[in-house]
This record gives structure tokens, sequence and C-alpha cells, in this order.
């Protein structure tokens, strides 16, 4: 069937975002996490689940699992893609640029975001910003309970 | 496919002028409200009178000897014997105002339930409540040590109700039911499960949110002990709420909230309550907008609600039959109309209903994406949720074609590539 085209819609469903929900990256559990995190938004029922692996300051590996939207499920799957191998610092730092992103500061780091720019869209619909940052807030609240365990 | 048939009691195009919001538009596209089991839209007539009680009758009630206020309480008492005579209850008395159905039904558990139930006690509701119908008694249960139990939903989308005067125990004090189903459309038996509670001797609390709005409901007939259900939902404006309770069963319940107008006489060492149904009003009611639900209440008799249910179940069956022609629709509830509401739940298996409803909303229609506040529900079919669809007494066919359109752009949208 030929498509009226929603330039709006399509740039919240980008392709690469639609390509990261059919294919996700770093789906799985690893065994032996250094600290997971649990996520849902109670409204939708997105769910995310972490688990990372940090060493020396370091996120050298990452999972995740859970059931969602196209929206959660692609931006969790993107989110894994982007940390995995960053320090903590450059971490937060992502989440920071990442934020800026959905809720519309006037200027976004482009170049530090790479494909997670591509989120961007999700701005133009208010009530799905929840479902792009439910895997970052995931993430923080598991770096959160690292640095506590860490203590 | 072929223009419909659907053939209304009413002039569906005329009525239709009566509603200003359906021609608006939204991302360009004429508006397709189909969310009318969240809220329905208002007639204009309703919309009038809300303005008109402000600009020439606004006072408080009952407690005024000057002309307006006789005026407010005058016509506020008329709404009061307007939903009696729409329910069929017998007599004004019987009907308490209330914020919204919710807060009627917590009125039953806190009024009723806080001194009638106690340890060993037995709730039983079904797997399809509405939140509504179902945290206030988990709630009471917990307080008083009562048991809440649960009538099962079948794979088709009806209580399970074989056996069910086993079901009812003998420790059975109350029986929750949901006369339609928010999240399938079920229209469940009432009548039989009243007759079966009264044989066991508890009592039955209908939610009736559902079904109030869309088909004649006699609350003699039903027999039923308490009757909750919104007037947003039907028209009215937001804020009013009804709960309809046997004149002997109010008249020997505590009050829920207590302050003024709900008191006659207060001393320093206590206080005496008014009368049924005002014991139950506590403060200044919501007297503009429960005079405006009159209105709404006049609308919907003058359609008469045989013809408003004869509406919906045509409009139901047409949707029904076209959804089922598309490949992949998941549809959930009773497959044959006659036993449902205006209310159709369906998925596609590989996309998320909040995706569907983004992208209907860009089409401009307007449904509902989630668990429809019926968690239980929702775990019980295996989803995270639904899109739903849900119609009144200004949808039409065409409107449903659109539905069946935007369905299949969210096919087209997403591509086979994701399954
Ligand atoms: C079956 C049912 N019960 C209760 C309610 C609660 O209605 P309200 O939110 O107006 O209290 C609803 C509305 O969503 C409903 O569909």
């Amino acid at each position: 069937m030929p498509l009226d085209r929603d330039v709006e819609l399509d740039e919240l469903y980008r392709e690469i975002i639609l390509d990261h929900y059919r294919s996700p990256r770093n789906r799985g559990s690893l065994a032996q996490p250094t600290v997971t995190g649990e996520g849902d938004n109670p409204l939708c029922g997105d769910e995310v689940e972490l688990g990372l692996e940090i060493r020396d300051g370091q996120i050298v590996d990452v999972r995740f699992q859970g059931t969602g939207c196209s929206i959660s499920q692609a931006s969790a799957s993107m989110m894994t893609a982007a940390i995995k191998g960053l320090s903590l610092e450059e971490a937060e730092a992502l989440f920071e640029a990442f934020k800026d992103v959905m809720y519309g500061a006037d200027e976004v780091d482009a170049e530090a975001l790479g494909d997670l720019e591509a989120l961007q869209g999700v701005r133009k619909f208010p009530v799905r910003v929840k479902c792009a940052t439910l895997a970052w807030n995931t993430l923080e609240e598991a770096l959160e309970a690292y640095r506590k365990g860490q203590g | 496919m072929k223009p419909l048939k659907v053939r209304s009691m009413f002039d569906v195009q005329a009525l239709r002028q009566d509603f200003p919001i359906l021609s608006r538009q939204v991302h360009g596209k004429p508006l397709v409200y189909l969310d009318n089991a969240a809220t329905t839209q208002k007639p204009q007539a309703v919309i009038e009178a809300l303005v008109h009680f402000y600009q020439h009758h606004n006072a408080n009630i009952h407690r005024a000897i000057h002309t307006l206020g006789e005026e407010a309480t005058a016509a506020y008492e008329e709404t009061r014997a307007k939903v009696a005579q729409f329910i069929n209850a017998p007599r004004p008395e019987t009907i308490v105002f209330t914020r919204n159905a919710t807060e009627a039904l917590n009125l039953v558990a806190y009024a009723w339930g806080r001194h009638n139930l106690g340890p060993g006690d037995e709730i039983l509701l079904t797997e399809m409540e509405h939140h509504s119908n179902l945290v206030p008694w988990q709630r009471l249960a917990q307080e008083v040590g009562a048991v809440v139990r649960y009538i099962g939903v079948t794979d088709e989308g009806t209580l399970a109700l074989d056996g069910l005067d086993e079901i009812i125990g003998e420790k059975t004090k109350l029986v929750g039911v949901t006369h339609v189903s928010n999240a399938l459309g079920t229209i469940n038996p009432v009548r039989e499960i009243v007759a079966a509670a009264h044989r066991k001797g508890a009592l039955v609390v209908v939610d009736g949110a559902q079904s109030v709005p869309h088909m004649p409901v006699d609350v003699q007939a039903l027999d039923c002990d308490f009757l909750a259900f919104s007037g947003h939902k039907m028209l009215g404006p937001t804020g009013v709420g009804v709960l309809y309770g046997r004149y002997e069963l109010l008249e020997a319940m505590e009050p829920f909230l207590t302050g003024g107008e709900m008191i006659r006489r207060v001393r320093l060492d206590g206080a005496t309550w008014n009368d049924v149904p005002w014991k139950f009003e506590a403060g200044t009611p919501n007297i503009a907008d429960v005079i405006a639900f009159g209105a709404a209440l006049d609308y919907l008799s003058a359609l008469g609600m045989e013809n408003v249910r004869a509406h919906e179940e045509a409009l139901t069956a047409y949707t029904l039959r076209r959804l089922r022609q598309l490949e992949d629709i998941i549809v959930y509830g009773p497959k044959d109309a006659s036993q449902r509401g205006g209310v159709i739940s369906f998925n596609y298996p590989d996309i998320h209903p909040h995706d569907v409803g983004t992208i209907l909303d860009r089409e401009g229609l307007a449904i509902r994406a989630g668990h429809h506040c019926a968690q239980p529900l929702m775990r019980r079919l295996g989803v995270t949720g639904t899109v739903r669809a849900s119609f009144y007494i200004y949808n039409t066919p065409e409107e449903a074609d659109a539905l069946i359109e935007g369905v299949e752009k969210v096919r087209a949208f997403f591509g086979d590539a994701s399954r």
C-alpha cells in the first residue's frame, strides 16, 4: 500500500531505530554482572533489565533484556552499543548529552551522540519521551547502586 | 469491501452537528474519536447547561434561603430524579452523587465494607475488573482480615461461571462484578450472578461504568444492591459519579466523608447524620456539573437507550468483521457483537500497542493503547497491553473504515521484517 509520508513519523521511526528494534544489540544477560538494574514504565508496561560488567572504572560489557514498544527497546539497544567500553564518567557525560536531546536543549553535541542522535525525533512526541529514556534511567540507577557498593 | 449497511435508529450525521469538537482536525486529518470508554465528547446542550447555570443560577445548594439558592437546589435535585428514572431506581433518594465511579466504589468499600466485613469473610471479584473495583476491596480485605477471591476469565474473554453456586461460598459476603468489561467489551450476565449471590445471602456491587452509558440498565430488573457509574462517560461533564444503593442499605450505612451538608445536628460532643442520600454528600458538591449531567441524560433519553445499544452493536459487528479480515490481527473478547459492548481490543502480534497508537494518532484516530486499568486481565491474556477502539452514538461506519485503514498503515509502516 502506498504511504503518503509523514515526515515527523519518519523521524520518530528512523530506519536505524527500527533496525535496533528488529535486531537488538547486546540482548541477553551476563553470567556474572558487576551490577544490575531494572526499570519499568508502569503506565505503558515497558520493562528493561540491565547487566553491567565494570572493571577499573570502565564498562567492559553490558547486556539488556526487556519488553515494550519499539522506542523503549531500540533505545536500550542503542544505549548498550554506545556505552560499551566507556569509562563511568564518559557514560555519565553521554547520558547528560542524551537528556539534552530528549528535553530539547538548543544545542546538542551530535558528534558525541553518534547513532543516539537518531532518537531526536522522539522529541516531537512528548508521550514517548519516557519510552526513550527508560534504559538510561535504569543505567543511572545501576551506576548509583554500583557507586554505593564501592562506598 | 462493500460499503456497509449499518442502519441506525437515529440520524448519526445530524447528531454529530451537536458535538462541536467532532469538527476539529488532528494532525491535519478529521478527528476520529474512538476512545469513548475513557470519556465521551459533550454535546452543545451539555456545554450550554453548564454555562447557563453559572450565568443565571449559581449559588450553593440546600442552605440558602434566597432565590438563586432555591433554583440551584431544585436543578440539582432534578438531576437526581432524572438519574433515578434513567436506571429505573425506585426513588431519587437511592442516588448518591460522587466525583466519579471510582469514588462511588470506594464509598461502598468504606461505608459498607468496613462495618460489615470481618476476619474470614470473602469478597468475590472477577479477573476482568477495572482497578477501581479491585484495589479498594483488596485494601479493605487487608484492613479487616477478609479474603478476596476471583471468578476467572475463559479464553473467549467471558467469565468462567460454571458451577457459580459453588464458586459463591457460604462465607462470601460481597460479589463485585463489572457489567461490561472496559478492556474486552464482554457483557456479563449480571442478573444471574445477582440471583446466585442472593441465594447465598451475599450482596452485589455492579460496576456500571461501561454499561449505563451504552444500553438500557434497570437496577430493579438486575436486582443489584449497588451500582456505580461515571457521568463523563455518557456525555456529561467530568467530576460527576453516581452510586445507586438499595435504600435500606444506604440508610443503615455509616457516612463516608464527614463535614458540612451531611449532618443533621452537631454538638460539641458529637453529631447525627442527615438523611439518605445527603448523608453521603459531604461539603459543597459539584453543583454545576451535576446539573449539566441532567442535560446529558435528557439527550440520551431522547435518543432512547435501546437505540443507542442497537447503533453500537451494529457498528461493533461491522468493525469486528473487517478487523478479522486483516491477516494477523488478534482480536480479544467474545466473537459475537451481541455479547459485547462497543469496545474492541486487538493487537498485532509483533507491534507494541503504543507504536500502533502513535501511528493512528497521526491519522487523526484517537484510540487507547495500554493495560486499560485492568492489569490482572492483561496478565490473563498474556499481553502487557492492547489497542482499544470504543464507540459511541456519534461514531459512523466511515470512521470504522478509517480505523481499518489506519491499522493497515501501521502494518505497512512497520513492514513484515519485524516479524
Ligand atoms: C469498567 C470501569 N470501571 C470504572 C471506571 C472508573 O471510572 P472513573 O475513572 O470515572 O472513576 C472505568 C473508567 O475507566 C471503567 O471503564
